[in-house]
């Protein structure tokens, strides 16, 4: 399970001065539950999720991943993280195979066992066809497929989406979606992030909608619904915004 | 720290180097074929161009002494020369490269010599210009002998021994071994193409593990494995350490080969000319360097290359992108090679404040152990100080590796 607590992060920026990407955020997400962090492009979203996979250090605050604080035991939460961004590539010399060898490696896993992870992964994810290609020649959604395989080879307890679905044909998207319902049938915690309003609606139990760095509001669709007394998740995301900015 | 962690990074970064054209080509075809080509090549060239100039019969004019015939007439006799007829605009005809060197004789100067007035004979050449330089020494032998004839008639016409003016004989003979001479030579030479070698082998392989894993968007994906950050540094520095000792071992391995095939072919010819005149005599020597000096060397090389790697994968995982990586490291390597040229400038010699000077030191190391001196308190100095530096650099590697706004840096 996830516990973020009052997590802050700013950034000094030579041009810009001092930023507050991402500030006080607090949130629960239990295991066998998606929670949805909806917010516009600036937002504080792709941070967020770095600090929780223990990639960005908190300026305050902190958070608990699988009884680990992040902060205190950063490489014992990455063992229970699977951490999947636009920002992860693939090594492009290195076969798809190899690819999820490498980080089974680096999770401590023995040979024998990679082996068969690797080939349950590619016959779920219909990767057969192109597990010993490499890499910067595999289509995009070939290589979403060979990038679930590598956040997944070490069984993870939690995940962590930031936009997942960014860039991708329809086709693609859907299955990625598929894919996180599924993280979420076999008890995973999963954390998502999205700009897209109607993603939410199709996987996410709960929501958090974050602006400026701050998390407005959260709760499942069906309470902030109630507390805006709107129906659609669009019209729900602008009230809430557009109250905070008047605020 | 988790050793098999470490591994697993060193192996990833060695299969992905591997399948890396420009890594390859920069980390192996290089140091093997092209820089020792280049290097003989030029050497090869530069001597054989000496070689021709000094085979060549020496272009020389000789301008004035009207009166004095037989000058012009005992360098004919000689044959080791060229005589050009004299031409109005000699200064110029030098420079042109027409003729050599020029001998100066006033019109009239058997006549001064009758009256015992003392001439001036003044040879012209340019400096600089090897082959002008050929002809001027020559044509001042031929001068000297000529004036040694002079005197020799005189003091025979006066009725006094050659003696009376050359009291004694003067001669000039070299005690230096061969390697001593071999060591001076390449002393300078080897440690200079060493440390270029360490430092180009590392650049590509420091480069595409840092600024280019960042370019290419796969350093957040590493990031997110259990790793730690110093397993992840050391693992890609052993790989950047890889680069930089296989391309210097290539690259010496390359030249030793060439040149003890050449060495042999150039020695078996000279013994056969020497066999085939029937005669003995000193061929001149050949340059050596002392074997273990080159052992010695190796050993000062390790901390070096330690060094440099850690150096360039540090200012390399500064940069944004591959090309600002570059742009940081070429210029750094004219920082580099300075101590390198300055260690191989005459007269300065190690001591225990140039023991501290990180590459100096080794370039001046080097040309000792080459030439079989070895100063154990400055080798130590110079292993342990650099070994030191090379730490201190591994460490900054490390804390720059944890530094958020280096990673993700855009
Ligand atoms: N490494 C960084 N240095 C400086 N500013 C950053 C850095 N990363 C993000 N930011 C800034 O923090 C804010 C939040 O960014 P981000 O978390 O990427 O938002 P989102 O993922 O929701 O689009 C933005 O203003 C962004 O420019
Ligand atoms: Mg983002």
């Amino acid at each position: 399970m996830i516990e973020a607590r009052h997590l802050s992060k700013t950034f000094a920026d030579r041009k810009r001065g001092t930023i507050h990407a991402v500030q006080d955020v607090s949130f629960q997400v239990e295991p066998g539950q998606i929670y949805g962090l909806l917010g516009a492009n600036g937002a504080g979203k792709t941070t967020t999720l770095r600090l929780l996979a223990t990639l960005l250090r908190p300026s305050s605050g902190t958070a608990v991943i699988g009884g680990h604080d992040v902060g205190t035991a950063p490489e014992a939460v990455r063992r229970q993280v699977g951490f999947l961004a636009a920002s992860t590539a693939l090594y492009g010399r290195l076969t798809a195979r190899e690819m999820i060898a490498y980080f089974g490696r680096l999770h401590g896993l023995a040979e024998p066992e990679i082996a068969q992870r690797t080939t349950r992964l590619a016959a779920e994810l219909e990767m057969d066809d192109f597990l010993d290609r490499r890499c910067d020649s595999l289509s995009t959604g070939m290589k979403q497929k060979t990038s679930i395989a590598r956040t997944l080879i070490h069984d993870p307890a939690v995940m962590i989406f930031d936009e997942p679905t960014l860039g991708l044909d329809v086709m693609a998207a859907r299955a990625v979606l598929r894919f996180v319902r599924d993280c979420r049938a076999r008890g995973k915690t999963v954390i998502y992030s999205t700009h897209v309003m109607s993603e939410v609606e199709k996987v996410c139990d709960r929501v958090g909608i974050i602006h400026g760095g701050r998390l407005l509001a959260e709760g499942t669709l069906a309470e902030l619904a109630a507390r805006t007394g709107q129906r659609d998740m669009e019209e729900i995301f602008v009230q809430l915004v557009t109250a905070e900015v008047a605020a | 720290m988790n050793g098999r962690n470490v591994f697993a990074v060193f192996a990833k970064e060695l299969k992905d180097a591997l399948r890396d054209r420009r890594t390859l080509f920069s980390t192996l075809i290089i140091p093997t074929f092209v820089i020792p080509l280049l290097s003989f090549g030029t050497l090869g060239l530069g001597s054989k161009m000496v070689a021709k100039a000094r085979d060549q019969k020496p272009v020389v004019m000789i301008v004035g002494g009207d009166d004095a015939p037989q000058v012009a007439a005992s360098l004919a006799k000689l044959g080791r020369f060229e005589i050009v007829p004299p031409r109005a605009g000699h200064e110029q005809l030098i420079a042109d490269k027409v003729v050599g060197a020029v001998l100066l004789l006033p019109a009239d100067f058997a006549a001064a010599l009758r009256l015992g007035e003392v001439p001036r004979a003044t040879i012209l050449h340019y400096e600089g210009e090897l082959r002008s330089g050929f002809a001027a020494d020559e044509l001042e032998r031929f001068v000297r002998e000529f004036r040694e004839q002079q005197i020799a008639a005189t003091l025979e016409a006066k009725g006094l021994p050659l003696r009376t003016v050359r009291p004694f004989e003067l001669a000039r003979r070299n005690v230096a071994p061969p390697e001593k001479v071999g060591g001076n030579l390449l002393g300078g030479f080897v440690p200079y193409l060493i440390i270029v070698l360490c430092f180009t082998g590392a650049m590509y392989p420091a480069i595409d593990v840092t600024a280019g894993e960042k370019e290419r968007g796969t350093m957040e994906t590493l990031l997110c494995s259990p790793a730690a950050r110093v397993e992840i540094v050391l693992g890609k520095f052993l790989l950047v350490l890889t680069g930089s000792l296989t391309s210097m071992a290539l690259s010496l391995g390359s030249m030793g080969a060439t040149a003890m095939v050449t060495g042999a072919l150039m020695h078996g010819g000279a013994e056969a000319t020497v066999a085939g005149a029937g005669a003995g005599g000193g061929s001149g020597y050949v340059p050596m360097i002392a074997p273990l000096g080159l052992l010695g060397v190796l050993a000062l090389v390790l901390p070096v290359a330690v060094l440099f790697s850690a150096l360039e994968f540090t200012i390399a995982l500064f940069a944004r992108s591959t090309k600002e990586a570059q742009s940081y490291l070429g210029p750094l390597m004219l920082v580099v090679l300075m101590p390198a040229i300055v260690g191989m400038l005459p007269g300065i010699d190690l001591n225990t404040t140039l023991a501290f000077v990180p590459l100096l030191n080794l370039s001046l190391a080097c040309k000792e152990m080459l030439s079989g001196v070895w100063h154990w308190p400055y080798l130590a100095i110079i292993f342990f100080s650099t070994c030191l530096y090379a730490a201190g650099a591994l460490a900054l590697a490390v804390r720059m590796f944890n530094r958020e706004d280096v990673i993700f840096r855009t």
